[in-house]
Order: structure tokens, then sequence, then C-alpha cells
């Protein structure tokens, strides 16, 4: 069986956060680059199905610019065979439609039986493109799993609502995102660090994942019309309790939908 | 989650643009630890330490380590599941022969993984740290068959091991232990005797221990070239080399300590338990001089290591609090002057001093794997000069800083829930074990600086210097600091003069009054060297926020921090005469 598992480098959500004003697209510079956690997340959930046997092959695909080549490297040396790094500046600024068609197009061929994705970046935070690379490949979609299993013709896993536990199915080939709840990765040890250093990596441009005219083609659709700086915090609203404080608070509350 | 933030950019920078690691890489035997990939382990190391042994660091302290009434001693569960995790890292075998399953690494790189893992738990660390001095003796004096047994299961840390030498008479001057060895007739030894202060001498980290324990033969000489060490595991190896039947000896306590709780300091009673010959009898001490080196330079990492964590936690308390009007007209303390000096004084000093441990380190390596003799030879002196520098430095400054880190926090910090005094308790030992920051001064006036009748020494005030002209002809604020260091550099040199002439003189006891304010002003000058030496470098950098940073911290250095050395230079030459004014009687 033959694994892929989503993987995106996010800023550092230790760090401020920013974005480029004039582009409204990420600064990439202003914090430090890492590995989305759910991510590795989703890696680990291939790594144990590999160490089970279920699985014979994982492999890590990304798109990003030319430093996300580091998260690759840190999903090769938590364990992953060989990886897969969509890279072109014209997909730089892509929607989550164009990136789900990026990321569809590198699978295409690539003969997987399961692709496991996270169920949302900590940046961009959209929570859509794993249902559109599903939909895109034409395979099932089993979303916001906490829990999974990987059987030999099957996948299975649970999802928590707000009332109940679903208990979902789908056979192979399958797409399955993930949430907090699935276990904790591994960290890369000294011999899968080496190892990484010999590992492949398959670099591809617009035009061998078939998305012609990059981030501002056909399949654009979202516009971005407006960026802002996050305004400063401003001194809170002080209510001061001249026997009507109790009105004054309920209307603040109401004036701002908080009630 | 974890507050402990590892500061890989800057041992990058320090590794690639101040201590020359270049001149390491290029060697055939290094081949495969190029700068990318020792950055590379280095990051994942840190995260490691950082989200696994860092937040353990607080158990250490308030469980500790506990003496069962049976003799085994219980460490915090944090503690005993982080050691699992690193183990199955790998990264404790970084520095150490691929022959015995090490990673083939520079010992640099392992001294740059110590800090990431002491400066997360120093308690947690000590038991790896001293599973280094073991393996670093066996190495060099042990076996075939010993290091067969005995090193791929140490350098992995499937075993640990520990270090037997103090005994209740017998601290500073080792030469007068008194634990027998008895030889058997098939050729091992019965060793009786009675050891304290055994860092990590029992544990739950790992079932075997292999305890190396100096002791004597009988009819051994008097003193230190009467001792011999053996390995005494704690469980004999069966014919398969695996743990069977347990040793004669018991850890009979553990020590209630000011700091490094998590860390058992123990007691150690031996009957008659089967000891191992390493090397032959009477070598005990250069044995443990092979070791001294790397542990007294790892003890100095120590004081990196907690001033770094202190000056982590009291700058972001600093951040948040909020108190008075500033100058800056920032919101937080952190726009006072007072406050602002002693976070630029934490961040100053311990950039100088991991530049120093590392430089140290790579001298090290030089030393050990260069293949031109004349190189190793200048760098086994480097290191026998910089070794007592790194440790007695190193460590004032860790006391000296985590101190201020605890200021920093006013009131709060004197209080425990903070955790600002655990860093400050937790320091106060270094400057003390592994040979007092006085038996290191004494080490360096009295063995390193007669070393070519002190031309070792001056040697290296020559080295510092060549990066003056640089300085100097880059003008502006490097010149500036340029010209300080220049004379530092110069103040030094004097005072080297007189401890030579006073030697020669053969006024020993002046030597040794002023030795230990000549082994801080060596350290202050050397610290004030390195910085100036990294603006240098950071402004020939495409890295304009580098630059900047390493010119700023530079410029305090020589500023505020380098006029400390006149002070200590007229301390180092005030003579004895003074000290002695007064009978003992009336102090």
């Amino acid at each position: 069986m033959r694994i892929a598992v989503l993987i995106k480098q996010v800023p550092d959500t230790w760090g401020e956060r920013k974005l480029d004003l004039a582009t409204g697209r990420l600064d990439r510079d202003a914090s430090d680059r890492i590995i989305d956690e759910i991510g590795e997340r989703a890696l680990e959930v291939a790594l144990q199905a590999r160490d089970a046997k279920t699985a014979d092959e994982v492999v890590v695909v990304t798109m990003g610019p030319a430093p996300a080549a580091e998260a690759v490297k840190k999903g090769l040396s938590m364990g992953a065979d060989s990886g897969i790094h969509i890279s072109d500046d014209a997909l730089a600024g892509s929607d989550t439609w164009t990136t789900a068609e990026a990321l569809a197009g590198a699978l295409r061929e690539g003969g997987f039986d399961l692709v496991i994705a996270g169920n949302e970046s900590t940046d961009g935070r959209g929570g859509v493109v794993p249902a559109m690379v599903a939909e895109l490949l034409g395979l099932p979609l089993l979303a916001e799993l906490d829990e999974v299993t990987i059987g030999a013709g099957e996948v299975s896993g649970s999802r928590g609502v707000d009332d109940a536990i679903l208990t979902v199915s789908a056979p192979l080939p399958a797409l399955v995102s993930i949430t907090e709840r699935t276990p904790e990765p591994r960290f890369p040890n000294l011999r899968g660090i080496m190892g990484a250093k010999k590992k492949p990596v398959a670099g591809q441009d617009s035009s061998a994942v078939g998305v012609e005219g990059g981030a501002a083609g056909p399949g654009a659709h979202s516009v971005v019309t407006a960026t802002a700086e996050r305004p400063p915090r401003s001194a809170g609203t002080i209510v001061e309790d001249d026997g009507t404080a109790a009105a004054q608070l309920a209307e603040f509350l109401a004036k701002n939908r908080l009630i | 989650m974890t507050d402990y933030r590892p500061p890989i950019q800057d041992i990058a920078f320090t590794l690639e643009h101040v201590v020359g690691y270049d001149r390491l890489a290029e060697l055939p035997v290094f081949e495969h630890a190029d700068l990318e990939t020792t950055v590379g382990i280095l990051q994942e190391a840190g995260e490691f330490m950082a989200k696994v042994v860092a937040p353990a660091n607080r158990d250490g302290d308030v469980i500790g380590a506990v003496r069962n009434p049976d003799g085994t001693v219980t460490t915090p569960e944090s503690f005993r599941e982080a050691y699992a995790k690193l183990l199955e890292s790998g990264f404790l075998s970084v520095p150490f022969p691929e022959e015995f399953d090490g990673g083939g690494f520079p010992w640099v790189v392992g001294l740059a993984i110590q800090e990431l893992l002491q400066t997360s738990s120093l308690a947690f660390a000590l038991g790896p740290l001293l599973t280094h001095g073991a393996i670093d003796a066996l190495l060099h004096y042990g076996s075939d068959e010993q290091k067969k047994t005995y090193l791929p299961k140490m350098v992995t840390g499937e075993w640990m091991g520990s270090m037997n030498l103090t005994e209740p008479q017998a601290g500073t001057d080792v030469g007068a232990l008194t634990t027998k060895a008895v030889k058997n007739d098939d050729g091992t030894y019965s060793i009786t005797g009675n050891k304290i202060f055994i860092t990590y001498g029992e544990h739950d980290f790992t079932e075997q221990i292999a305890h190396l324990v100096l002791a004597r033969v009988p009819g051994a000489p008097e003193g230190t070239k009467g001792i011999s060490c053996f390995i005494v595991p704690k469980y004999l190896l069966d014919e398969d080399g695996e743990p069977g039947e347990r040793n004669s000896y018991q850890c009979t306590g553990v020590e209630h300590k000011l700091g490094i709780h998590g860390s058992p300091t123990c007691s150690m009673s031996y009957e008659g338990a089967t000891g191992y010959l390493i090397g032959e009898e009477n070598i005990g001490m250069r044995i443990m001089f092979v070791m001294m080196n790397s542990a007294r330079l790892s003890v100095g990492m120590q004081g990196l290591a907690v001033a770094m964590r202190g000056y982590q936690q009291s700058l972001e308390y600093a951040k948040q609090r909020v108190q008075g009007q500033t100058v800056t007209g920032e919101a937080s303390i952190v726009g006072h002057p007072d406050v602002r000096r002693m976070l630029m004084t934490q961040k100053a000093y311990t950039t100088a001093l991991r530049r120093l441990l590392l430089l140290n380190a790579v001298n090290i390596d030089l030393a050990n794997h260069h293949p031109d003799e004349a190189v190793r030879t200048r760098a086994s002196e480097v290191v026998g000069l910089l070794t007592p520098i790194s440790k007695s430095w190193g460590t004032d400054l860790g006391v000296e800083l985590s101190s201020m880190g605890l200021q920093i926090h006013g009131g709060m910090g004197f209080i425990e829930e903070t955790g600002a005094a655990q860093h400050w308790r937790d320091s106060r030992i270094t400057p003390i074990y592994e040979g007092t920051n006085g038996v290191q001064a004494a080490d360096l006036v009295g063995r390193k600086m007669p070393v070519r009748q002190g031309q070792s020494f001056l040697e290296f005030l020559g080295e510092m210097r060549e990066v003056l002209p640089e300085l100097e002809a880059a003008g502006g604020d490097l010149a500036a600091i340029g010209g300080k260091v220049a004379a530092a550099i110069d103040l030094l040199e004097k005072v080297t003069g007189w401890m030579l002439r006073t030697g020669a003189s053969g006024d020993v006891a002046s030597v040794l009054a002023g030795s230990v304010a000549y082994q801080s002003q060596w350290g202050e000058t050397i610290g004030g060297w390195l910085m100036a030496k990294s603006a240098l470098a950071a402004s020939k950098l495409d890295d304009a926020a580098q630059a900047e940073e390493q010119l700023a911290l530079a410029k305090y250095y020589a500023t505020h921090l380098l006029p400390k050395t006149a002070g200590l230079a007229g301390q180092a030459t005030a003579g004895a005469g003074d000290l002695f004014a007064l009978a003992a009687d009336r102090l």
C-alpha cells in the first residue's frame, strides 16, 4: 500500500505572524518557518500503518516556495520514504482551489491507495483543501477523523460531532483528513535525520501538475479585495456604575452580538 | 508546551563564522559532518529537548530523586519518560566513534547538543554527562574486550555510567582516598570502601549502571600515584553479556541539596564488589585526567545553560510586567534602564560564553583529529589554557546571571512559584564540583601557564590580536570596539608578565592569591575578543539584522563589561601579603 501525506510549511505560531500588505500574501520572512503540526500528525498516522506493515511506502507531498523543502526534509527525517515538492513562482499566492488542483495533479499519477491530510492549517485555516483534492481525484472523503484504522482494502475511523461519535469507513483508494486528537507525532531520531539526506524528493512545477496559468489561471476563484494592518489594541470600555451599569453591559454585549 | 527556545541560529552562526567549524568539516574523518547536516541535527535536537526534557525540569526540583528503604532510587516520572525518549532519539550518541554505534561527529557538535540538553534541565542532563565521562575513560584506556562489552550500550545510553572519586576525607585531595581493591584469583578485584557525592550513583533511568571506581591495590604508593581505576557494573554480566547477578554494593543515602534536586547525589558502600581493572594498576589518575578536560568543559557549559534558561525566563517576565513610567515609554519594565542593563548583560555574556565554549571544543577536536602534528600539539595547548577558563568563568557567570534573572523578577523572583529561584539554586553547585573554581585557577597558573615558560599563553594573546587590524580598518564602531579589546589584551599581557616573573621569583603565594582574579580577567578579555570577532564577521554578511545585533552586543560588551578587566588586573597583582595580615585566630 502506498500512502501520500499532505504537509505544509507555516509560520511558527509562537512568533508574530504578518501579511505582506502590498500583495496580501503571507510574509514568510516575518517568523520562523515550521512544518504544520497537524501535517506531522497526519504523517504519524501513515508511519504507524507502515510500522504495522499495513502500508509499504509513505510519500510526503507539499506545495510551497523553495524553503518548503525544509518541511519535506523534516517529513523524511521522521520516516517518510520520499517526497514530492511542488514549487513554482507562478503558483505563489494560489488560492485553495488552485492549491488543490496542483496537489491533485501531483497525486493523480502516483498510484496512491490512501491520501492523509490534516483537517486545517494553522495559517490559512481554510480547512477545505482535503475535500477539494478528494473531489478532483474522485475519491471518497473521510473528513475530520479523531481516530483512523487502516486495513487492507478499507480505511475507517471515528469523527466526533456535537452530540455523537460517527463511525465511518470507505473502500480504498480514499482521502482522510485528521484532527488534533490523533496521536502525537514522533520526533526525528539521529538515524532518520542522517538517512533523510539520501531519500529522493521529486520537484514539480505548475505544468508538471497540470495547473495552467498558475495562481492567476482559470482555476483561481478567490480575490483579495483589501488587506490592512491589525489595529492596535484599544483601551477597554469602562462602565461606571451610576445605577444603570447592568443595562449598559447588556447593551454592549448585544451590540457586539455576544449575546 | 515549553518555555525554552533553543538558540539554534546563534549556535550555527558561532560555528560557521566565529570558531571556525570549517577547520573540522574539511577533515576526512568528519566528511559526513558538514555544517548543513550538523545544523539540521541541532535543530531537531533543540526541538526535541525543548518539548521533551525542558517541561520535566520543574518536576526535578519539586519532586526530586528519592531513595527508597531498599536502597533503590526513584526519579520523577517525567524524568524517566524523557530519558526513554532521549535514548530512542539517538542524540546522546552523536559525538562518539561510529565503531561503537556513535554518530561520529566532532566533540563540538556534542557540546552544542549538551547546551540544548542542559538548558532544558541541568539535573536531568547530569546523568548523560557523567556517562560521557565514563565513556571517555573507557575509549582511551579500556581493553578491547571492555570496549566491546560496554561502549556500544553506553554510547546509545541503554546503559549509564557514573564516576566514583570522592570519599569523606578525599574531596579536592583525591589522593587521600582509601577504598581498597584486592586482586582475586580470576583476575577480577574485590572493591571495598565508601564513596560520597556520587552523581547518578543509583537511579531508575536504566537497568545497568557501569560505575568507574577509584581505589588502591595493596602496597600502592601514597597519594595520587597509587590510585587505580575499575569498572564496577551494577549487574555482573552473564555469558551472553547481559546483566545477571547483582554486584555487592549499596546506595546508602541520597543527599538533600540546595539545588539540582532531580539529580540523585548518592553515598555508595562497596562491600567486596567485583571490579575490572581499567588499563594497569596505579594509573587511575591518568585515566581521570583524560576525561577531566571534557568534563570540565561540560560543567562550564552548565553555567551557560542555567544562565540561558534564567535569561529567557526573566526576559519573558520583563516583557509582561508593568510597573511605573519607563524612560522609553514602553509599557513593561523593559523600558527601565536598570532592567535593560540586566537583560543586555545576560544576553551579551551568554553570547560571549557560548563562543568561548565552542572554541574550546573545536580545539579538542583539532587536538584529537588534525593530521598535522604541529596543529594537534598547539590545539592541545590551547585546550589546556581554555578549559579552566571555560569551567570557572562559565560557572561564575551561571551563578551571577541566574541571580540577575531572579533580580529582574523583583519580589516574585524570591517566591519559588515563579521558578526563577530554581535556576539560581541549581547553578550554585557548578563553581564547586568538577574541581572548584579556585582549583581551576591554581591549575591555570600552576600547570598551564608554565607551558614553554609562558610562551603558550603569550602566543594565544598574539592569536587574539590577529583580528585587530581588520577591526581598525573597518572604522566607526568596529574600530572603537577594537581599540577597547586591544587595550584589554595589552593589560592581560602585562598581568601575565607579572605572574610569570612572580612565579619565577618563587613567590608562589602571591601567584595563587591573584590566580582567581587573573583567571576571570582571561574570561572577560576572551569574551570581548570573541564578541568583536562576531561583530566583524556579521558585518560582512548579507544580513542587516544579524550585523546590527552582533554590533550592538559587541559594543555593549566593550563599553559596559570589559572595563572590569582593569579592576581584576589590580586584584590579580596585589600579592598575598594583605591576605595574611591578620592571623587566623583574629579572622
